[in-house]
């Protein structure tokens, strides 16, 4: 070993700030919430006022009805934060009165998630022919054709469909709608 | 039995089976149907305010002093925005208060209509939970619901915003069987075998501290009184915040007097050396931690309370135990006397020898003044003249504040009103309206600060109305004394718009009211003067002439641990002790 790998410069730590929070030093992570709610006018106000409101992140959202007798939503949370802000994130949405239930399904590691997404290609001679080659191994669907254009329709987990869109980037990508995540527990039981 | 009715008769039918007697409120437009609800009945008193964020207060104050949940009515838009204050304060404090709001016809919301606002929209983030009333069917519902979720769990404010066809339409009225809501179900008994790990810990502990607050005086009467026996079970020694002043009497033997940036040396201290820490309903507040990564490093922490994510939200516990504090001190209790005691009585009373070694150091003591009132002195005088009568103390906001919480010594729970989470100047009168209310023979002072006062002297006109002899004992320095403080600590002593500059005469002032008017500026004076006031069956206001510049010691710095404070006998010179960091704090 030379000396300048046996000494390595410590990186200057920050120095802490007096009322900075326990956890603030901890690593982020990202993590999915499944949040089951009244469905009720405001609720998910309240869930995204209760995001912005406490500085939280949502790096994605969605919601929809999914029992309608009895009117209940599932919102599905995509959030990053310290493990410690996470564990607040899932007390603070308990706290709001509409909200049943809330699972952190990054902790039940048997979760499968799944995005829609719409993408729109726009290229002519190879290029289309590369377009529809790609979309046959990502397993992507045309949905609508020009003689100039594709709109493709891929599901799959969050990062299969970023893939799906920096391959389609160069060839010609034009825009991209996303559903955002949805997710649910493996095996017989619900959350 | 159900009943056919308007919408605006099942409002006071409803405020009637929930027991209430008492609403504070200002009318408007949007809630004429209610007030005439009001006018044909006698069962719930009407107060008329002369703004609604009184009526708020007062509310919170009629609440916190009776254990019952406070309710208040007014108009939309502005009667709404106007409330927006007073709720936040009962959010932050966790105070019951159901708020009934009018809003326009149904067919016209959204259009921008005559004193229209989003009222659920602007109170979501200030209330525990809120309604907007769609249809006459849900109203009786949701009115019974309100009530409960205000006073379950960790209570607060809910508002119910009930659009004026709604108040007119009729419909079945009927106390609905389980006035619950479907889901919402807070937890009450702890976790048994959480607690007994709990009393383990605490028959091994060396160096215990009992840190309470606020949440022991929600869970009621039976909380404090278990906690009294807890302390005299263990001996550990008590300490608590603002808010939880009275639920362990300040003559106990084991209290430590309040902690935080405002508390004594000796329960600071022994938050910080302590080696087991057992907070019982308090939430960790940045004003009761002081600096987080030097709070209370040695220790084991145990965390009771009601609400989830209160616990390891500011500081990571060894211990949390969800419930309600009655619930778990009762299980507490009961597995003490069954199986546990101190292991180690001699530590304990080395700790407690610790302690009254930093009691000596007499951390609340003041420079006495022949010929000036000291304002600590008022407040020790205050407390010496009224403490053998029934009385409650609410206050308003700042240094008046710190010192009624460290000289008037509180023997009950349910006594002290003050604004602690969110600090609201003009708290304190209507909160001493809403307890007088609530206890019309007691006697009701209010701490004041002469720039406080001021925020909401309008309310001595309800005070007038409905003969209430509310005292008003202002501690008048002629300056926003909190924020000269800080300029002197943080801003090399540029006293900006701080001097309390063209006061009115509070003598003349009371008397435009036809209240009472005192003035006291010697301290030889001061005792015949507060009995003047005690005496006058009228409402009083005492302008009390204090020091000016008396800072209020001892302090923990802001970025500063609880070892660091600053106490009394310092010297003059306090700018220079907070460094940059600290500086940028609150
Ligand atoms: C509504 C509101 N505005 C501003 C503040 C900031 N503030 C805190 S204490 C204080 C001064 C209070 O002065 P005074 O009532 O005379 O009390 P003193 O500190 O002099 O005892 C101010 C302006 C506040 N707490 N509430
Ligand atoms: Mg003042």
């Amino acid at each position: 070993m030379n000396a300048k790998s046996a000494s390595p410069s410590p990186t200057p730590a920050s120095p802490p700030s007096p009322y900075s929070s326990a956890f603030a030093r901890e690593n982020a992570e990202t993590h999915t919430l499944s949040v089951l709610v009244d469905n009720e006018p405001g609720v998910l106000g309240r869930v995204v006022g209760l995001f912005s409101g406490r500085g939280y992140n949502i790096d994605s959202l969605t919601v929809a009805e999914v029992a309608h007798e009895s009117h209940q939503s599932r919102i599905t949370i995509v959030t990053t934060g310290t493990p410690g802000a996470i564990e607040q994130i899932s007390h603070q949405l308990e706290r709001l009165v509409p909200v049943h239930k809330v699972t952190d399904l990054t902790l039940s590691v048997r979760a499968i998630e799944r995005e829609l997404a719409m993408v729109k290609v726009a290229g002519k001679g190879d290029a289309r022919v590369e377009a529809l080659r790609l979309a046959d191994a990502f397993r992507a669907r045309v949905i609508d054709a020009t003689l100039e254009s594709f709109v493709f329709e891929l599901t799959g987990a969050p990062r299969k469909i970023d893939d799906f869109i920096e391959l389609m980037r160069p060839i010609g990508l034009v825009e991209v709608s996303r559903t955002g995540v949805a997710a649910i527990s493996r095996g017989p039981k619900p959350i | 039995m159900s009943k056919q009715m308007t919408g605006a008769e099942m409002i006071v039918e409803a405020l009637k089976d929930q027991g209430v007697d008492t609403i504070f409120g200002y009318p408007g437009g949007a809630v004429l149907p209610i007030y005439d609800a009001i006018f044909n009945q006698n069962r719930v008193k009407h107060v008329l305010v002369r703004h609604e964020q009184g009526a708020a207060h007062a509310a919170e104050g009629y609440a916190r002093s009776t254990g019952k949940v406070g309710a208040m009515l007014v108009t939309s838009g502005p009667g709404a925005t106007n409330a927006v204050t007073g709720l936040t304060d009962a959010l932050l404090d966790s105070i019951p208060v159901v708020c009934i709001t009018g809003q326009v016809p149904t067919h016209l919301i959204g259009s921008d209509a005559f004193q229209e606002c989003d009222t659920v929209g602007i109170t979501r983030s200030c209330t525990k939970h809120n309604y907007l009333v769609k249809s006459i069917q849900d109203l009786p519902r949701i009115l019974h619901e309100a009530f409960y979720v205000a006073r379950s769990g960790r209570p607060g404010p809910v508002v119910i915003d009930v659009p004026k066809d709604v108040q007119f339409a009729t419909g079945t009225y009927s106390v609905p069987k389980n006035a619950q809501h479907k889901t919402y179900r807070p937890q009450l008994k702890g976790d048994l075998g959480k607690i007994k790990a709990a009393v383990e810990m605490m028959a091994k502990a060396k160096r215990p501290i009992l840190y309470t607050g606020g949440g022991v005086i929600n869970s009621g009467a039976a909380a404090a009184t278990l906690l009294r026996e807890l302390v005299s079970l263990t001996n550990f020694p008590i300490t608590s915040t603002l808010m939880g002043l009275g639920a362990y009497p300040a003559s106990g033997k084991n209290w430590l007097g309040m902690l935080g940036m405002h508390g004594t040396y000796e329960s600071n201290n022994a938050m910080h050396d302590c080696d087991l820490m057992i907070a019982v309903g308090a939430r960790f507040d940045d004003r009761i931690t002081g600096r987080l990564d030097a709070f209370s490093p040695g220790s084991k922490k145990i965390h009771i309370d009601i609400d989830p994510s209160s616990i390891n939200k500011n500081v990571k516990v060894d211990l949390g135990i969800v419930g309600d504090v009655a619930h778990v001190l009762e299980d507490l209790v009961r597995l003490w006397r069954a199986e546990a005691h101190v292991a180690e009585p001699k530590a304990l009373d080395k700790w407690w020898k610790q302690i009254d070694e930093w009691r000596a150091r007499n951390s609340l003591a003041y420079k006495a003044s022949p010929t000036t009132i000291m304002p600590q002195y008022a407040v020790q005088r205050l407390y010496e003249l009224t403490k053998d009568r029934d009385t409650y103390i609410t206050t308003e906001v700042g240094q008046h504040q710190m010192w009624a919480a460290q000289h008037y010594h509180f023997e009950k729970p349910n006594r002290w009103m003050t604004s602690g989470g969110l600090g609201t100047m003009g708290y304190g009168l209507p909160a001493a309206i809403g307890v007088q209310m609530a206890h019309p023979d007691a006697l009701v002072v209010d701490i004041a600060g002469e720039a406080s006062i001021l925020m909401n002297i309008q309310e001595m006109s309800t005070a007038m109305q409905f003969r209430l002899p509310v005292k008003i004992f202002i501690l008048n320095n002629e300056y926003m004394g909190m924020v000269r403080q800080w300029q002197e600590l943080l801003h090399g002593g540029r006293y900006s718009h701080s001097y309390s500059e063209s006061l009115p005469d509070f003598v003349k002032l009371a008397e435009a009211y036809g209240a009472k008017g005192i003035r006291c500026s010697d301290p030889a004076r001061l005792d015949d003067a507060i009995r003047e006031m005690i005496e006058t069956p009228n409402a009083v206001i005492f302008d009390c002439v204090v020091d000016k510049m008396e800072n209020c010691l001892p302090m923990i710095p802001s970025g500063k641990a609880h070892n660091e404070m600053i106490l009394p006998d310092f010297g003059d010179d306090i700018g220079g002790v907070i460094d940059e960091k600290g500086k940028m704090l609150v």
